[in-house]
Formats: C-alpha cells, structure tokens, sequence
C-alpha cells in the first residue's frame, strides 16, 4: 500500500477564490492510501515546496498528490521537489483544480465538488504508479544536411561554425540549388552569384564539412542522436580528388547537343561537363546517357586531355555509411510543369518560358551572355508579357495547379518588369496580376517603383490565351478594371510558375518517418512554436521543403535549424521519456497493429523463442519498441487487439482507477 | 439583398450547381471568352453579379444568348467555379416563364448551316427553348 500526501494549492485566489481548499483537503484525508492532507497559499513557492519535503521525510510519503494548476504549468516543478525529498520524481501526480476547476466554475460548491473528484482519481491513480528511470542513449555529434541549396549551405556553415562536423548531401553535381541560377536578387537587386558562390567556397574550405555531390541518401534507420544513414555516390567517372575543374574535357568532348539543364535547356553542353563556373566541387562529371565511351566503347577523348589522369571510366557507384546524431532535410523546391496549361502554349512556342527560364536569359553566365533575345530567332523583344500565378491558387478539385500561393512571385515578377524596362527601356512590359502580394520588408517599395518608376504596365486581370502567330505571340487576357478584353501582339510571355516540393522529398520523407501535407511539404512540429523541427526527433527542416519562401526567409530557417541542431549536438546523453510503451511479449500476437498506427516508427518486430506449456518451444513475432524513438502518445495501446502493448506512467489499470474514482 | 433577389439568387446558384463564392476575380473566364466583345456582360461579371444578388440586369441583357455554350470559361477558371453554367441557370430562369421561347424545333432546318458543328445545333437548341 502507499503511503500518499495531498497538497491542496490555494494559488493564491485563482483556486481559493472559487474552491474550498480546506474541505478539499479534509475530504481528501479518508481516500485509500492517503497518510497526509494539507492545504497551502502557493505550493510552487520555496515555501511550499519545503512543506513537501518535510513531510515525506516525517511521515515516509511513497506518493504525492498535488491540487494545483495543469501540470504543464509546474509538473515539472513537483517531480524535481519529490527528487529532493528522495522520491522517485514519476511518483507524484498533479489534479488539475485550476483551469479545469475553479477557472471554469463561478459557484464556490460545484467548484469545491470537482476538486475534490479530480483529487481522488489522481490518489487513485498514485496508488498504481511505479517509479520509472528514464534511458539514456548518446549523441554522435556530426550532422547530416539533405541538399545543398542556400537553405542547406547556411544550415551547414552555421553548425560547422559551432565546432560540429556536417555532411551535405547534394543530388546534383554542384551544391548552390536555385539561388547558382537566379540573375540579380529582390528586394535589393544584388547579384545572386556574387552572394551565393563565397558561401560554397566557405563550405568547400570549412574543415568541419564534407560535400557528397552527386549522391543520394538510400537509407536511414536509427533514431535522434544515432541515426545510421548508407548514401549512395554515384560513379561520375571522374576521380574526384584527382580532377581539378580545368575544363579541358569538357572543351574537347566530340558529344556537344546534350541539353544544358542548369541553364533549362536553352543551349547545350558536352557530355562531360562542369555545371558552371563556380561550382562547388568544381569537378567534371560524365554523363551516362550521352558519353560515347561509356555506350558504345568508342572516344576516350576526356582521358587523353585530362593532364591529370583524373577520367575513369570504370568507376561504380560507391555507397558510404555514416552515423548522425541529426539530420536537416533542406531539399528545396522546383517550378511545376508548363505541359498541361496548354493555353499558355509554352510547348508550341519557344518565346514562351517561365520565370527561371528569364533569370538564366538575363543572367551574364546564361546562354546568351546576359542579352534579353527571344529563344526562337534571337531578337530582341519589344513587347513582354508577364503571367503571374500560372498554377498557384488553384480550386482543389481543378485537375492542374496547386491550391496555395507560391508565394515569392509576385515579388520576382516585379523584379523582372523592372529590370527589363531599366536595361531596355524601349520595351512594354506588362503584368497581369490577380493580387499583388508584397508582405515583406521593402517588398511593396519596390513592387510601387516598378509601377511608378520604372512605368511597367501592371493590369488586373488574367491571361485567357497564347496563340503564336507569324513571329508574335496573341495575348489575349482581361482587363477587370476597365471591363475590358484586351488583345496584346507579344514577342515574349513569361510564366510565373507555381513551385512544388522536389519530387524526391517523399520517398525521402518514407525512408525518415518525418510527415509531410497533402502538397508534399515536410510539416513541423508546431506551426507556429515549432517550425523548423519536424515531429520526428532529431530531423529538422530548412527551407522551400517547409513551404515556398524567398531567400531572406530561407537563411533565416536555415540558421534556425542549425540552432536547433546545435543544441541537440551540444548534449552528450539524450535523456528519454520513461513514459513510453511496451509489450508483453507473452500476450503479443505479432499483428502489427501497432506498428501501422505508430507515427513515429517506433515499433519493430523481432522472432523470439518461448517456452509452450508442453514444455516445447516456439518461434513467435512479437512487438518490439525502441525507447529512443517512442514518443509515449499511445496511439498503439488503443490499436493492440491483444492488450499486450501497454504506456508506462498511464497504463490502462491506472487510467481505468482514475474513471472508477471520478464515477463512483 | 431584398427577400426577391435573395430567392432568385438561391434559386439559380441552385439551378447550376454552382458555388460563385469560390471565385478569386482574377478574369480568366473572361479573358478566354471568344463571346466577349458580344456580351454586355461578361463571365465574370455573372459570377460577381450572381453572387451579389443583383441579377435583375442580367435576366434582361441579351448577353444570355450571346454566350456561345463553349465553355471556355468552364475549362479555363483555376477555381472551377464554372461560369457558363451560371448563364445558362439565369438563360433558364427567363425561358422557363411562360410562353418566352425564342425557337422551336420548327425553325431548326432553316437556320442550319453545313460549316456549323452538330454541337452548336445541340447547345442553341438548348439555349433557346425551355
Ligand atoms: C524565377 C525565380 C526567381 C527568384 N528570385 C528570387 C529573388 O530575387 N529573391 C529571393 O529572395 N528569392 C528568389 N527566388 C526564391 C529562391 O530561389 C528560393 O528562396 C531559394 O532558392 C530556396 O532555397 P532552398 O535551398 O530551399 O531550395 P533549392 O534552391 O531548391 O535547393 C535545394 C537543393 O537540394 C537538392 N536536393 C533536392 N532533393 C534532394 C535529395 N533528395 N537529395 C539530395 N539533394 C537534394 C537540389 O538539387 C538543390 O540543390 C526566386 C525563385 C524563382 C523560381
Ligand atoms: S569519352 Fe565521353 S565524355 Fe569523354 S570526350 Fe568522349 S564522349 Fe565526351
Ligand atoms: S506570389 Fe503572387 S504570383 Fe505567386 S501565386 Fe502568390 S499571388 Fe500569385
Ligand atoms: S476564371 Fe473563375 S475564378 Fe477567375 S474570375 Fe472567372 S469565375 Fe472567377
Ligand atoms: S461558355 Fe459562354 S461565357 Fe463561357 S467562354 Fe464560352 S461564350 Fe464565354
């Protein structure tokens, strides 16, 4: 039997002033178990939680229950006072006589009534509670980061600068994401590459960070502080620590038409190539699909130029397994498919392009050296249209196009009527906007100076129809202010496409445990308190993988989950939640019930052997869970058919006692 | 709104099965119309109008036999809100009254015409009779 105390929390007047605390403490004297009852102005106070101690020590309490406030408030508080008095801390239980009492309540009896049902289910409760130890499990202190956009290079850089090691995993041949392909930046019109591409060299220098380029994860087992991750490098038929970045191959390779998909397709590049200039690695990479040598054995020309030796054309693909003790999923976005907004003719005409198709034609680097031509006959083009939320907003039921904002661009739309009407001031530019959305700092400045400055044509309506005729493009689009149908001859129509996550983040997001909305978007934690940890311990989000974002919002999650990691690395024990479940693996039948309700992954199953009452033995699958990973929800304690999986610190008697006390 | 309009309004929103609240006014319907410059109003201006209650002025435009039943404004709304099925819900609410006929089978093989599609016939048939 235990030997419980009650202490009945006045909290001043916020629970006295509605709850008769000194009947609550007398009635409470009587239930079963209770040694001790007594009442006290504030029990949280150094004061109260003296009398706490006293007590267990005069009258050798096993269990404490609290009156008090909702244990979220000062749960914490009461289990540190029993481990003072020498308690185990999981032995005391708080009821709750604040907000679910005397708050609700106005009458002083009804108030006191309750209070004191809430007090005997939490005696009843005690009265079942065992004292829990929580595990431990150590922290490999190295990161790893899922794509090198800006979003991962920030989270990168900010955790090697906190003295821990990083790996960056990155899919392409380069690290620099999105940002290695924009022309100038909003709100503030620098240069995308001139702020991007010394962050990739201070990735490239840090030597608390390693890039794998080129290389996937494949795998991901283990929890928060021990992760097991296999990633797979993909044979680029260059040595890596060989090549370095010359460029004499990629001059001399005879396969020149291989569309160029750093800068969408618009020019070509040989089959052995190098993304671009500033790449990071700059190593040479072949291409399988189109390298001569590597179809049909024929070439070798990359081997001979290389001075140094670095082509080899027999490289496989390598799979590398490390350990991390978190992992950050910055896997970005990309613009959706043009194929099925056929109105827009964007695969009937090659002078239609989306936005990012416009940064590379406008950016110095890109195919036509940073002169705004038209893809079809390289003229210069007199009359523009911009189409802004070409996919975004969608009905939910519409067949194309997604149902949110895409959110950065109205903003980069602005930025690319500007600086087409600053470079090339004999143009007409217009935008057809259904809103114009500029909440950020400095954001609807500038779309303004676009309109007043700059003289850009900015039209509330929609584009209805794109019809290439002859050279020109036949805009047709709505004019809603003034009633109006207009019909516009344009030599070029950009698109302003909605974006989606990667199509890789699924699969990814499967292999992580970590969930995902209905648009494939990684969710946080919390959307507002939360937002940069995902609900799976230890994986944490940076970037467009969370939600559109431009790039100031991107470093700032960025530099956040890295904070976030950072204070999980700092730690050399993890300590757990004893509050977790478990299974009686006599009962268990190994349905895996529980396994399909258990959102963190928590559950494995193992064949055991057992002893039959016949004496003989069996092999039986049965439930397994691993504490680390358990988040103690007991979602599986509901789903068990067989009552074998139980949660410690709330098993069903326990809860069962509390219900039979309150309905009594 | 006056108690009229209000039943007119739920009357037609019913009639077409469409919600106009879901529209987001950014004129695609309207931009895509190849009956614009015919209609005094326009696609989206029978889903603003509709949805306001003020359609008193659209059961007497002849913008109602003007929309061609391409339903390019169908296709084309990002919403779905699908305009053409709220003009042809006010068309019906006039040609339903008594009498207001504006063609009769009789007077088909006289219009017909060899360049016009079997589905125009169809959807002017539909239009100007009950
Ligand atoms: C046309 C256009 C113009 C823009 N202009 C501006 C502007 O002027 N100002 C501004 O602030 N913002 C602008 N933006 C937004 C800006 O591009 C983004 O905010 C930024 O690039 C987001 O960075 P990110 O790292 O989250 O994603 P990304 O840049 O998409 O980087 C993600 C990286 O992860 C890699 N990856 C993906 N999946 C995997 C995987 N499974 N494994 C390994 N690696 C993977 C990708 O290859 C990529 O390198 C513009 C966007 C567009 C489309
Ligand atoms: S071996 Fe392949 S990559 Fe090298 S030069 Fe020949 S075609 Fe190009
Ligand atoms: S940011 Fe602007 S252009 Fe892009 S979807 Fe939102 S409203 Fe449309
Ligand atoms: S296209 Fe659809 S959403 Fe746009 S104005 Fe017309 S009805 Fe409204
Ligand atoms: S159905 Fe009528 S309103 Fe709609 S686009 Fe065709 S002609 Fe215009």
């Amino acid at each position: 039997m235990q030997r419980i105390g009650v202490f009945v929390c006045w909290c001043g007047s916020n629970i006295a002033g509605t709850v008769d605390v000194q009947a609550v403490s007398e009635a409470l004297k009587s239930e079963p178990g209770v040694v001790f009852s007594a009442n006290y102005q504030y029990m949280c106070s150094q004061a109260g939680q003296n009398m706490i101690i006293e007590a267990v020590k005069k009258h050798k309490l096993t269990g404490i229950v609290v009156c008090s406030c909702s244990p979220r408030m000062h749960e914490a508080t009461f289990r540190k006072t029993a481990a003072a008095a020498g308690l185990n801390p999981y032995m005391v239980e708080i009821a709750n006589i604040r907000e679910q009492c005397s708050w609700v309540h106005k009458d002083m009896a009804t108030g006191t009534e309750k209070a004191i049902i809430l007090g005997k289910a939490a005696i009843a409760k005690v009265n079942l509670n065992t004292p829990l130890t929580p595990g431990e499990s150590p922290v490999t202190k190295r990161a790893l980061v899922i794509g090198g956009g800006i979003a991962g290079i920030q989270t990168a850089l900010d955790i090697a600068d906190a003295g821990f090691e990083v790996d960056i995993v990155e899919k392409k041949p380069t690290i620099g994401g999105k940002m290695a392909q924009l022309d100038k930046t909003f709100p503030t019109l620098d240069c995308a590459a001139c702020i991007l591409t010394p962050k990739m060299v201070d990735v490239a220098q840090n030597d608390k960070i390693r890039i794998f380029s080129y290389s996937e994860v494949t795998e991901v087992k283990g929890f928060v502080g021990n992760f097991d991750v296999k990633i797979k490098k993909k044979a680029r038929f260059v040595n890596e620590s060989l090549c370095t970045g010359c460029g004499a191959c990629t001059e001399k390779c005879p396969m020149k038409k291989v569309p160029n998909e750093f800068n969408l397709g618009m020019d070509n590049r040989r089959a052995i190539y190098i993304p671009f200039a500033q790449a990071v690695p700059k190593v040479a990479t072949i291409d399988p699909d189109y390298c001569n040598m590597l179809k049909n054995g024929k070439c070798g020309v990359c081997a001979k130029v290389c001075t140094a030796g670095a082509i080899d054309y027999t490289q496989k693909d390598e799979f590398i397994e490390e350990k991390y003790g978190a992992i950050v999923v910055a896997t970005g976005f990309n613009p959706i498919s043009m194929d099925k907004f056929d109105e827009f003719a964007y695969n009937q005409s090659k002078d239609v392009i989306t936005s990012l198709e416009f940064e590379r034609l406008t950016n110095a680097a890109g195919p036509t050296a940073g002169k705004l031509l038209r893809p079809s006959d390289g003229k210069h083009p007199h009359t523009i249209v911009f189409v802004q939320c070409v996919g975004s907003r969608c009905d939910s039921c519409a067949e194309k196009g997604k149902e949110y904002c895409s959110k950065i661009c109205c903003m980069y739309t602005a930025k690319h009527a500007m600086l087409t009407r600053d470079k090339y001031p004999d143009t007409d530019v217009y935008v057809f906007y259904i809103d114009v959305r500029t909440p950020g700092k400095s954001f609807d400045e500038f779309y303004r100076r676009a309109v007043e400055e700059y003289g850009v044509h900015y039209i509330k309506g929609m584009v209805g129809k794109v019809s290439p005729e002859g050279d020109k493009l036949k805009v047709q689009a709505s004019d809603l202010l003034n009633n109006k149908q207009l019909h516009i001859d344009a030599d070029l129509v950009v698109l302003a496409a909605a974006i989606e996550p990667d199509k890789s983040a699924r699969p990814l997001a499967t292999m992580l445990t970590a969930s995902m909305d209905t648009n494939d978007f990684f969710t946080e934690a919390h959307p507002k308190l939360r937002p940069v940890e995902s609900p799976t311990a230890g994986v944490f989000l940076s970037g467009t993988c969370q939600g559109p974002k431009d790039i100031p919002e991107t470093v700032s999650q960025a530099s956040a989950a890295a904070a976030k990691v950072i204070g999980l690395l700092a730690k050399d024990k993890l300590t757990g939640n004893p509050c977790i479940a478990s299974s009686d693996e006599l009962m268990c039948n190994g349905c895996s019930s529980c396994e399909r309700v258990c959102a963190y992954g928590a559950i494995t199953y193992v064949d055991k052997e057992f002893r039959m009452p016949d004496r003989t033995t069996a092999i039986r699958r049965v439930a397994q869970v691993n504490p680390a990973v358990c988040q103690g929800c007991g979602a599986c304690t509901v789903a068990c058919p067989s009552g074998a999986m139980d949660l410690r610190g709330f098993a069903s008697n326990q809860i069962i006692a509390e219900v039979d006390a309150i309905c009594k | 709104m006056n108690k009229a309009n209000e039943n007119l309004r739920e009357e037609i929103i019913r009639m077409s099965g469409v919600n106009p609240k879901k529209c987001m006014r950014c004129g695609k319907c309207s931009a895509t119309c190849p009956a614009f410059d015919e209609m005094e109003y326009h696609p989206h201006q029978f889903v603003n109008m509709v949805e306001s209650g003020d359609i008193e002025p659209l059961l007497n435009s002849d913008s109602l036999y003007k929309c061609l039943s391409c339903f390019a404004c169908i296709e084309r709304c990002p919403r779905s809100v699908e305009p053409a099925k709220l003009v042809e819900a006010v068309r019906l609410s006039v040609i339903r009254r008594q009498g207001e006929n504006h063609l009769t089978a009789n007077d088909i093989p006289a219009l017909i015409d060899d360049e016009m599609p079997q589905q125009a016939i169809v959807s002017a048939f539909r239009k100007y009779t009950k």
